[in-house]
Order: C-alpha cells, then sequence, then structure tokens
C-alpha cells in the first residue's frame, strides 16, 4: 500500500519542484532519477500483486489487480525511458534556440504532472476520478504540443484541447449515466462509482442505461484513443509536439485510454445481454485500423506517418479486446505492451533523425545509415518490428490477434490480413530511402543517446522469441479476469 | 406537502427551461461580450436549480457543489473572458451566425431527439426532477452546436463550457449530483481548463493575427506541412 502512495506522491512533489529548477542544467538528470524511483517503486508494486493479488485500499479509493499493474509497469518503463532521451533532446533544443528557459520549466513540471496523471488513472478504483485525471493528462500535455509557438503547433494543440475537451465531456456523461444506473441499485454515494462495486452488481443494473452510457464512454474515450473518425487531433499533436512529447503521448495516454474503456467493458458486458459492447469495439477497432493503414501511403512528415500507424494498432487491440475471447484479450494485452515499447523506441529514433536533417519532411531525410549508423539501424529496426516482423513481439501479438479472430469471426480476418499487408507498404515505401538513400552535402550526426532505444528493441525481440514465465501467467491472469473467466 | 412537492417540481422545471432557453439564445448571438454575459447567467440559473434542489432534499454537499457552480461558472470564468476579450480589443467582435434560422430549427429538432433518446433513463428514475434528464441532454448538444456553428475562439471556450454545464445538471437532476471528491476534481479540471484557455488565446492570436478559428488551418492531409 506504501508503494502505491509513493507511486503517486512522487510524481506530485517532482511537479513543483521541476516547475522551478526546469531550465537548469541537471534538471534533465534530476528527472531521470525521478522516473527511475517510480519504476523501482512499480517493479515492486508489481511483485507485490503478483504474490498477493488484487489488492484493494481499506477506504476503497484505490484498486491495483492483475490488468492495472503490468500497465503501471509500463508506464514506468517508458516515461523512464523517455526521460533518458528527453534531457539531451531538450538540451539541443535549447541550443539551437527553439526554447526558452521558461518553456523548459513547464516541459519538466508538465512531464511530470502527465505522468502523475497516468499513475492516478490506472491505481484509482473511482470511475469519476479516472475521469478526472484522463483529462488532467489532456491539461498536462496540452501546452506542451504548443512549446515551439510556432503556427502549425499552436493550431494542434487548439485542436487537440478543442476536440479531446469535447470528447471526454461525453465520456463524463457516460459516467453520470453508469452512476444513475448504479445508485438505483445501490443508492447515491461513493460507492456507486466504486469499479470493485459496479463489477459485483453490474448484472443487476437497467440494460437500456448501461447500453446508452457504454456509448457514450467508448465515444468520449474512444477520443483519447484515436479511433476513426475521432481520431483527427492525433497526428497534429503528435507531429507538432516536441519528440519526447510524440513518445510519451503514443506509448503512454493511447494505452491509458484504452484501459478505461475496457474497465468500463468489464462492467458493461454484465449488464448488457448479447454481444453489442463488443460489436461496437469491433467495429470502431476495425474501422480505425483500415482508415490508418491507407492514410500511411500518403504522408510526407514522418512524424505523422508514425502517429497513423499509432492509429492502425490502437485500432487492433481495440478490436481484439471486442472480440473479448481469452485467447484474444491476451493477444490485446501483449499488443498494448509491444506497441508501447516499440513505438517509444520509434519516435525517440526519428526525433534523432529530424534532428540530424533540421526537418520533419521525409523526401528531405535520406542517407541515414551513412550519416549516423545508429540511428540509421535504430530506425530500419523499429520499422520492421511495428510493421509486425518476424521474430519480434508485434509479429506474435498480431498473429494471435489473427488466430483468435479466426477462432470467433473467421471471415474478419481477410480484411485484416489484408491490411497489415497494406501497412507493411505504406510504412517501407517511406522508410527505405530515408535510411538507405545518399547522405546529402553537409548532413551531420548529433549527440545521440540510443541506449533506451536498443533496450526497448531487445525487450520487443525478446518478447517475440520466448515470452519469460512470469509475465505470460500474468498476461493469462489479467486475459482471464477482463474476459470474465474468473470471479473478482 | 402534496402542494409543497408540486411547488418545487414546478420551480426546477421552470429553472431548467430557463437554463434551455439561455442555451437558445447563446446559440443566436453574434456578440462575444453578449455571449458570455449569457454564460454567466446560465451558470447562475445552474447554481439556482442546484440550491433549490439541495435545500429541499435537505444534502449538504449539493450546497457545496451550488456555491462553486456560483463561483466558479457564474463569476470566476465569465470574469476572465470578460479580461481577456478588454486585453485583446474584441469588444467589437462580430461573430457572424450563418443560417440562424436553420440553425434554430436544426437545435429544436436536437431538443426532441434528447427527449426520444433519454426515455429510458426517465422510465427508470424515481426522482422529482427526472423529466429534466432531457433538458440537460439537449443543454449538452446544444453546446456542442454552439461550438460547430460559430468561429471565434471565445464562442468555442464558451460552448465548451456550456457542455460543462450541461453535465453538471444531468448529474444533479438525475442522481442529485456526483459524489463530491468527483465533483471537486471536475470543478478543479475545468478551472485549469479555463485557464489554459486564456493562455491559448495569446498563443493563437500571435500566431495568426486574429481568434477566428477559420484560419487554422495550416495542418491538412491534402498539401504538405511546410
Amino acid at each position: 500500500m506504501i508503494a502505491l502512495y509513493l507511486l503517486l506522491l512522487i510524481p506530485l512533489l517532482a511537479m513543483p519542484v521541476l516547475a522551478l529548477v526546469g531550465h537548469k542544467p541537471w534538471a534533465g538528470r534530476f528527472n531521470n532519477w525521478v522516473n527511475a524511483a517510480t519504476f523501482a517503486i512499480s517493479v515492486i508494486l508489481a511483485l507485490i500483486v503478483l504474490r498477493a493479488g488484487t489488492l484493494i485500499s481499506d477506504d476503497h479509493w484505490w484498486l491495483v489487480d492483475s490488468f492495472s499493474v503490468y500497465l503501471i509497469a509500463l508506464t514506468a518503463l517508458v516515461g523512464l525511458t523517455t526521460g533518458i532521451f528527453s534531457g539531451p533532446y531538450m538540451e539541443h533544443e535549447r541550443e539551437i534556440g527553439r526554447l526558452t528557459h521558461r518553456r523548459l520549466r513547464l516541459y519538466y513540471a508538465m512531464y511530470q504532472g502527465f505522468m502523475l496523471a497516468m499513475y492516478l488513472i490506472l491505481v484509482t478504483n473511482n470511475m469519476g476520478i479516472l475521469w478526472v485525471a484522463m483529462e488532467g493528462a489532456t491539461l498536462a500535455t496540452v501546452l506542451l504540443v504548443s512549446l515551439y509557438r510556432t503556427p502549425e503547433s499552436v493550431e494542434a494543440a487548439w485542436k487537440y484541447f478543442i476536440l479531446c475537451g469535447v470528447g471526454i465531456a461525453q465520456a463524463l456523461f457516460g459516467t453520470i449515466l453508469l452512476y444513475f444506473a448504479a445508485s438505483q441499485i445501490l443508492g447515491t454515494g461513493d460507492e456507486a462509482l466504486e469499479w470493485t462495486t459496479l463489477y459485483v452488481h453490474a448484472s443487476e443494473f437497467d440494460p437500456t442505461v448501461m447500453k446508452i452510457a457504454f456509448v457514450f464512454l467508448l465515444v468520449g474515450y474512444g477520443t483519447k484513443v484515436g479511433l476513426v473518425p475521432l481520431h483527427s487531433w492525433l497526428p497534429d499533436a503528435h507531429s507538432e509536439g516536441p519528440t519526447p512529447m510524440s513518445a510519451i503521448l503514443s506509448g503512454l495516454l493511447l494505452n491509458d485510454a484504452l484501459y478505461a474503456i475496457v474497465r468500463s467493458k468489464m462492467i458493461v458486458t454484465q449488464a448488457v445481454p448479447g454481444p453489442l459492447p463488443g460489436y461496437l469495439m469491433m467495429g470502431f477497432g476495425l474501422l480505425s485500423f483500415l482508415v490508418a493503414v491507407f492514410f500511411l501511403h500518403r504522408q510526407r512528415n514522418i512524424k505523422r506517418l508514425f502517429s497513423y500507424s499509432s492509429i492502425e494498432h490502437m485500432g487492433t487491440m481495440t478490436f481484439a479486446f471486442g472480440i473479448g475471447t481469452p485467447l484474444a484479450t491476451f493477444a490485446a494485452l501483449m499488443h498494448m505492451t509491444v506497441h508501447s515499447l516499440t513505438k517509444s523506441a520509434i519516435f525517440v529514433t526519428v526525433g534523432h533523425a529530424s534532428q540530424i536533417a533540421g526537418t520533419q519532411r521525409m523526401d528531405k531525410i535520406r542517407g541515414l545509415i551513412a550519416t549516423q549508423p545508429q540511428v540509421g539501424w535504430g530506425l530500419l529496426v523499429g520499422t520492421l518490428a511495428i510493421a509486425g516482423f518476424p521474430p519480434f513481439g508485434v509479429f506474435v501479438s498480431e498473429f494471435l490477434v489473427l488466430v483468435a479472430t479466426m477462432e470467433s469471426y473467421p471471415w474478419l480476418a481477410l480484411p485484416l490480413l489484408l491490411g497489415l499487408a497494406i501497412a507493411f507498404g505504406g510504412l517501407f515505401r517511406h522508410l527505405h530511402p530515408i535510411v538507405f538513400g545518399r547522405k546529402p552535402e553537409g548532413q551531420k550526426p548529433v549527440q545521440a543517446n540510443m541506449m533506451p532505444v536498443f533496450a526497448h528493441l531487445a525487450l520487443v525481440l525478446l518478447l517475440g522469441l520466448a515470452i519469460p514465465g512470469v509475465l505470460a501467467d500474468w498476461f493469462d491472469h489479467a486475459a482471464q479476469l477482463i474476459s470474465g473467466g474468473m470471479p473478482q | 406537502m402534496e402542494t409543497l412537492t408540486s411547488l418545487y417540481g414546478q420551480a426546477v422545471l421552470l429553472l431548467a427551461a430557463l437554463v434551455l432557453f439561455t442555451s437558445f439564445v447563446m446559440l443566436a448571438q453574434s456578440r462575444v461580450t453578449a455571449l458570455v454575459n449569457l454564460f454567466a447567467l446560465q451558470g447562475i440559473l445552474l447554481a439556482a436549480t442546484t440550491a433549490l434542489v439541495a435545500i429541499v432534499q435537505n444534502s449538504p454537499h449539493l450546497i457545496i457543489s451550488a456555491t462553486l457552480t456560483l463561483g466558479l461558472k457564474g463569476v470566476l470564468i465569465p470574469l476572465l473572458l470578460h479580461w481577456l476579450i478588454l486585453r485583446m480589443g474584441l469588444h467589437r467582435t462580430i461573430d457572424e451566425v450563418k443560417r440562424p434560422l436553420q440553425l434554430l430549427l436544426g437545435a429544436a429538432s436536437l431538443v426532441v431527439f434528447s427527449y426520444y433518446v433519454t426515455l429510458p433513463v426517465v422510465e427508470l428514475s424515481e426522482l422529482e426532477t427526472r423529466n429534466i434528464i432531457a433538458a440537460s441532454a439537449a443543454t449538452l448538444l446544444l453546446g456542442m452546436l454552439l461550438m460547430i456553428s460559430h468561429r471565434q475562439a471565445i464562442s468555442h471556450v464558451v460552448g465548451f463550457m456550456a457542455m460543462e454545464n450541461a453535465l453538471f445538471f444531468s448529474a444533479v437532476v438525475s442522481t442529485y449530483g456526483m459524489p463530491l471528491v468527483v465533483e471537486l476534481g471536475v470543478a478543479f479540471d475545468v478551472m485549469v481548463a479555463a485557464v489554459i484557455f486564456g493562455v491559448f488565446f495569446f498563443q493563437i492570436r500571435e500566431s495568426i493575427d486574429s481568434l477566428d478559428v477559420d484560419r487554422l488551418s495550416r495542418l491538412t492531409e491534402i498539401e504538405d506541412n511546410e
């Protein structure tokens, strides 16, 4: 329990400190130590849950089960490695005059603010607080998207704020309806919003109200997942913000929004007879997947390219969670992990690549392997991994999604396979000249720390070759929990 | 007792109708200063409704949320918006509404639609205030319509905040408010959002020299971005 409080306290305390000292040269290192501390705590928390099972605080405010604890560990890990990358990256941006001291302070303070919101989403037991934290994550990141103050970045941030704000308002309406349905049975009060209580009593709730509530929750949180047709903020925010921001938005925020949808679904499926919630998720997921793979072909900006790839993968996960069998859920959980790791690694590499070329336009980035082999190979291997090449982890999870689809809805495997092939083409037609092309005159390597990238990719490779027994048990446990195979 | 309950019911219904009515007036309003005043009025009406429900139902935590609403949405945020309008010299700005007739007819049909959608909820509830759930859902949709139909950034903020109003309203009338901790959290978020909106106005004006969001159109899929 102490570990849980520390997990929230450390970023909370680090936020004001970094707001004051964020411009100092050692702020990046301080940020790393904070992230390292939270990561260590998250590992301890994971071990506790692994040994003792679901952790619920006495006042029912906090809940850590096998589903959330693995996401906590993942969040802390990606937060740590992205932090390690962001130190020198932001220093470089400051040197070339794109950032002032005040903006650096804002950046570091909001980095921790964002991490705090992420942890709060994952440990709270209250659906209302979940919403508050989700909105908090938007508020923390929105000023970071416009950090460079270019017209494009201000526009992207405005779009992000308005679209996500309106979207998430729908989710609040869904939460109110949920509370309404629950209060008919449980009476008004905190427990009618507590996930653990809702989960036990869900089958008694009125199905029609729950159905409406789920539609609102799915649309609301789906906006933050980046589901088509609510996705249009995502490529803009990812491409115009600073690169570490893109890495944690793609690697963490999208996951946590999907986590909120899955938590809601776990309640709603018990109340609503029939497969409607699953079908809704499958529909949205498949649509996002298919639209995103086509958009991959049209991109000119390298960060937009990979944001569309994020939409594609979030679509796949939503689809798999929608199928809802234990196998599909297992696949979705694993996909969540490998996608986060790979995508944040890719964004880190892309950040270095665009610093080398001085632009994000793909037709101007050429010959990376010739200029700086580490970055070039990192990008190539990362893209191979995200495109689902064996033996990387993404291949395994996508394969499992396909198998699960074949079992339940064989015909849907066809668009999935086709989409994967189209996505593969979309990524590589752009990537090939970027890494192998002729190096332009005067292109020089930059100071880059590729350690986090290779660590992530090695983890993804390991997950693809052989999932460690502990982790497999863990996914299995979480999958059983989500697909309803196991009582709470 | 009977007359008292019906009197209470009627008073709440009247206030709810007024909240919905302000939404309509806001929709057709083209002066940004008047828009902000209407928004303040809506916040005060909302606080009055909450206070009325709180007194009749004798629930102290609703008193807190009523005070919070009055302070935040009735006074603080409108003042902030007025200050911004003055600072930016926008008080003469006209945010012209294209096709006001069609817009208001569309709004009216949205109200009918909300009644249709919330039918099952209304049937289930035993609360005195249940008839108002449809009105609150309609206010939510009208807030969205306001954002769609207006072009000035200030109007968008007002629309956004009107949606928050509607959500709060629906929580009050369907379940006598959310648990206090959630309400405090939501209020905190709204406050931070208002401040960030203020920061944004300066950023937007700095970058496009106006607050017309139609001119924020650099990022598209078709052209390249630089």
